[in-house]
C-alpha cells in the first residue's frame, strides 16, 4: 500500500513539473478502471460463474471460515456459499444502481431544460421542486414510500432514480440559461432552429461531460444508500439478495462469521471508491480549461 | 411605394431591477421610444456607450425579445411572438453576427456542419448537397475547405467571424444586425471582415442595421446614423453630415474622442461623469448632468426629437435653438 501511494505522488508531481504530451493516467485510476470493469464483467456473466445457486444449502457446511475446499469465501447460516451471493448480489446492487444514476440523470436533466426553456412559473416550479428534494431527508422519503407502496424491485430502482436529480436540474438549467443568453444556444435558435434540434444537438453534447462527472459522483452515493436501506430491511428483500441485504443480515454473526459481512462490505468500499476516483479524473480530463 | 424593409416604432424594452436583497423592484427603461427605419441596401449605424441600449434596440428588431411598448414592423408586417412557427421561418430573412465568434458557435461541431446548419432547419436544397452549399458559402467568405473542417477554437478571430457571417448569409436574408461584430478583433482583421459586409451588401443588397461604439468604424460602413443616449436617440441623420457636423453636443463629445489622423482641427471634449444609472434617470433631458451646453431649461424640459432644418433629427434644445437662431438671422 505503502508503495502504491508513494508511486501514485511521485507520478503526480512528475505530471505538475513536467506536463507530458500524452497525459498518464495515474496508478489510483487504473485501478480504479480494472476494478470497475471486473466489476461489471462479474455482474454481467454472474449466472455462469457462480458455483451455487445463491438461495441453495449446504446445512453440513454451517458457517464455515473462507479457504474451504468447496466455498471459497466461506458459507452463511444457512450453508450458503458467500461467494455465489456475493456476485449475484453485485448484479443487483449495480442494477439498482445503474438504473438510478440513469433515471435520475435523465428526470433532473429534462426538468432542469424545461426551467430552461419556459423560465417564469415553470422554472418557479422545478426550482421549488428541487429545493423541497434537497431540503427532504432522502432516507425518510424512501422509508415512507417503501412503508406505503411495498416493496418491488422496479419501484425500489425507480425511488432510488428520485435521489439526486436535482442537481442535475440545477446544473443543466444553469448550462443551459447561460448557453442561451449569448452563447451558441442563443445564436443557433436565432438561426431558426427549433427548441428540440437546440437542446439536444447542441446544449446536452456541450454540457454532457458535467453531467457524467455527476453522474459518477451520484453512483457511489445510490450503491451506499441501497446497501443503508437493505441494511434496514427496507431495500431488496430476502431471498433476493444485494450488498447492503447482505451486510444487513451478516451484522448478527459479526463476532462468529465476520466474512459473511466483510465480503460485500469490501466491494461496497472498493466499488465506491474506485468510481469516485474514476469520476474525479474525469472531471480533470473534460474540464477544458483545466487541460 | 414599399414599405421600409425594417422599422420600430416607439419600441421601450423595460427590465426590473432589484436593489439589494429586500429592495423593490426597480423598472429600468433600457429602450426608451426609439424610432428607426432600415431600407433595403442601406445601412443604419447606430452608436453610443455601453448601457446605452444599443444591443438591446437590435435585439428588438429581430423580435429576439418582445417590446413592451411600440411594434417592429419588417416589411410591413408586425413581427410575430418570439419562438412561435412563424418567428422561426422568419430567421430566414433576418440574422444576426455577434460580438463574439467563439461564444457563438458550437464548440463540439466542424465549422461546415454548423454552416449548413441553415440548410437543415429551413430544409433548403437536398440534404446531399446541403454540405456542398456550406463549403461554397465558406469560400464566398474567404474560408478553406481544411478550414471548414476544423473547430472553432483552431481557426483565429477574423475566420471565425467569417464562419458566423457565413452562417448568417446561408439563408439569403434581407436583413442583417450586426452587434459589435468587430470590436473583439484585431484591427487590422477588423478592415477585412467589414470590408467582406460591405461588399456582400453590394451583392445581396441587404440592410444593415450595425451597432457599434467605434466611430470609425461606423463612419465606415454606414450611409444614416443614429446615436444613443441612455435608450433614446438624441439624433439621427446621414452618416456625413451627422459626423462631420454633429448637432447635439453628445454626438460632439463622441466625434471629438475618436482619434483623427493629423492635427486636430477642434478642440477635444472630454465628458464629466459617468452615464448616469438608467434607474435614476436625470429630469429634463438625460445628458445635462455632463452637458457643456446645458441651460437651465435642459434641467427641466425633456427635448423630443425633431427635424432641423438640414433634414436630421436631433433632440436637443440648444442645437435647435441655434438653428432658429440662424433661420432668422438669414
Amino acid at each position: 500500500m505503502a508503495d502504491i501511494t508513494a508511486a501514485g505522488s511521485a507520478t503526480a508531481t512528475v505530471d505538475k513539473v513536467a506536463p507530458q504530451p500524452k497525459n498518464r493516467i495515474p496508478l489510483l485510476v487504473w485501478f480504479g478502471l480494472i476494478w470497475i470493469g471486473f466489476i461489471l464483467i462479474v455482474a454481467l456473466t454472474a449466472d455462469w460463474i457462480t458455483p451455487y445457486r445463491f438461495t441453495a444449502y449446504d446445512l453440513r457446511n454451517r458457517l464455515s471460515p473462507p479457504g474451504h475446499v468447496l466455498h471459497w469465501l466461506g458459507t452463511d447460516e444457512l450453508g450458503r456459499d458467500v461467494l455465489s451471493r456475493l456476485i449475484v448480489s453485485i448484479r443487483i446492487s449495480l442494477l439498482v444502481a445503474f438504473g438510478a444514476t440513469v433515471i435520475s440523470a435523465v428526470f433532473g436533466t429534462v426538468m432542469g431544460f424545461l426551467a430552461a426553456h419556459f423560465r417564469g412559473w415553470v422554472e418557479q416550479f422545478v426550482l421549488m421542486l428541487a429545493d423541497f428534494q434537497a431540503a427532504m431527508p432522502f432516507l425518510i422519503l424512501a422509508l415512507s414510500v417503501l412503508a406505503f407502496f411495498g416493496n418491488a424491485l422496479p419501484l425500489f430502482i425507480g425511488l432510488m432514480g428520485l435521489y439526486g436529480w436535482e442537481r442535475y436540474a440545477r446544473i443543466s438549467r444553469g448550462l443551459a440559461i447561460s448557453a442561451g443568453a449569448q452563447g451558441y444556444a442563443g445564436a443557433v435558435r436565432q438561426i431558426g432552429a427549433s427548441p428540440a434540434r437546440v437542446y439536444l444537438r447542441h446544449i446536452l453534447p456541450n454540457i454532457a461531460s458535467t453531467l457524467i462527472v455527476s453522474m459518477t459522483l451520484t453512483f457511489p452515493e445510490v450503491i451506499l444508500l441501497e446497501s443503508g436501506l437493505s441494511f434496514l430491511g427496507l431495500g431488496v428483500q430476502p431471498p433476493m439478495t444485494s450488498l447492503g441485504n447482505m451486510v444487513g443480515y451478516g451484522r448478527e454473526y459479526l463476532t462468529r462469521a465476520p466474512w459473511i459481512m466483510l465480503a460485500p462490505a469490501c466491494t461496497i468500499v472498493l466499488t465506491t471508491l474506485a468510481v469516485s476516483l474514476v469520476g474525479d479524473w474525469l472531471r480533470d480530463r473534460l474540464d477544458p480549461t483545466l487541460r | 411605394m414599399s414599405a421600409p424593409l425594417l422599422q420600430t416604432r416607439n419600441v421601450t424594452r423595460c427590465y426590473g431591477m432589484r436593489k439589494g436583497l429586500l429592495g423593490r423592484s426597480v423598472e429600468v427603461r433600457a429602450v426608451d421610444g426609439v424610432s428607426l427605419t432600415v431600407e433595403r441596401g442601406r445601412t443604419l449605424g447606430l452608436v453610443g456607450e455601453s448601457g446605452s441600449g444599443k444591443s438591446t434596440t437590435g435585439r428588438l428588431a429581430l423580435g429576439l425579445e418582445k417590446p413592451d411598448a411600440g411594434d417592429v414592423l419588417f416589411k410591413g408586417a408586425a413581427m410575430p411572438g418570439t419562438d412561435s412557427l412563424a418567428w422561426r421561418q422568419m430567421r430566414a430573412r433576418m440574422q444576426m453576427i455577434y460580438q463574439d465568434p467563439l461564444g457563438a458557435l458550437d464548440r463540439r461541431l466542424q465549422i461546415v456542419e454548423q454552416v449548413r446548419e441553415p440548410f437543415d432547419v429551413h430544409g433548403l436544397g437536398q440534404p446531399k448537397e446541403r454540405e456542398a452549399l456550406a463549403f461554397a458559402l465558406l469560400q464566398s467568405v474567404g474560408l478553406r475547405a481544411d478550414q471548414g473542417r476544423r473547430y472553432p477554437h483552431e481557426l483565429s478571430g477574423g475566420q471565425r467571424q467569417r464562419a458566423v457571417i457565413a452562417r448568417a448569409l446561408a439563408t439569403k436574408p434581407d436583413l442583417l444586425v450586426c452587434d459589435e461584430p468587430v470590436s473583439a478583433l484585431d484591427v487590422s482583421i477588423q478592415a477585412q471582415v467589414i470590408n467582406l459586409l460591405v461588399d456582400i451588401q453590394q451583392e445581396l443588397g441587404l440592410g444593415l442595421l450595425f451597432i457599434s461604439h467605434d466611430l470609425k468604424v461606423i463612419r465606415q460602413v454606414s450611409h444614416r446614423v443614429a446615436v444613443m443616449y441612455l435608450g433614446r436617440i438624441v439624433e439621427e441623420g446621414e452618416a456625413d453630415l451627422l459626423l462631420s457636423n454633429p448637432a447635439h453636443p453628445y454626438t460632439e463629445a463622441l466625434v471629438s474622442a475618436a482619434p483623427v489622423p493629423g492635427r486636430r482641427t477642434r478642440p477635444r471634449i472630454v465628458l464629466q461623469g459617468d452615464p448616469p444609472n438608467p434607474a435614476a434617470r436625470p429630469s429634463g433631458c438625460a445628458f445635462h448632468p455632463r452637458c457643456h451646453a446645458a441651460r437651465e431649461r435642459c434641467k427641466v424640459e425633456s427635448p423630443l426629437l425633431k427635424p432641423m432644418p438640414d433634414g436630421r433629427l436631433a433632440a436637443c434644445h440648444v442645437a435647435h435653438d441655434q438653428a432658429n437662431f440662424l433661420k432668422a438671422a438669414s
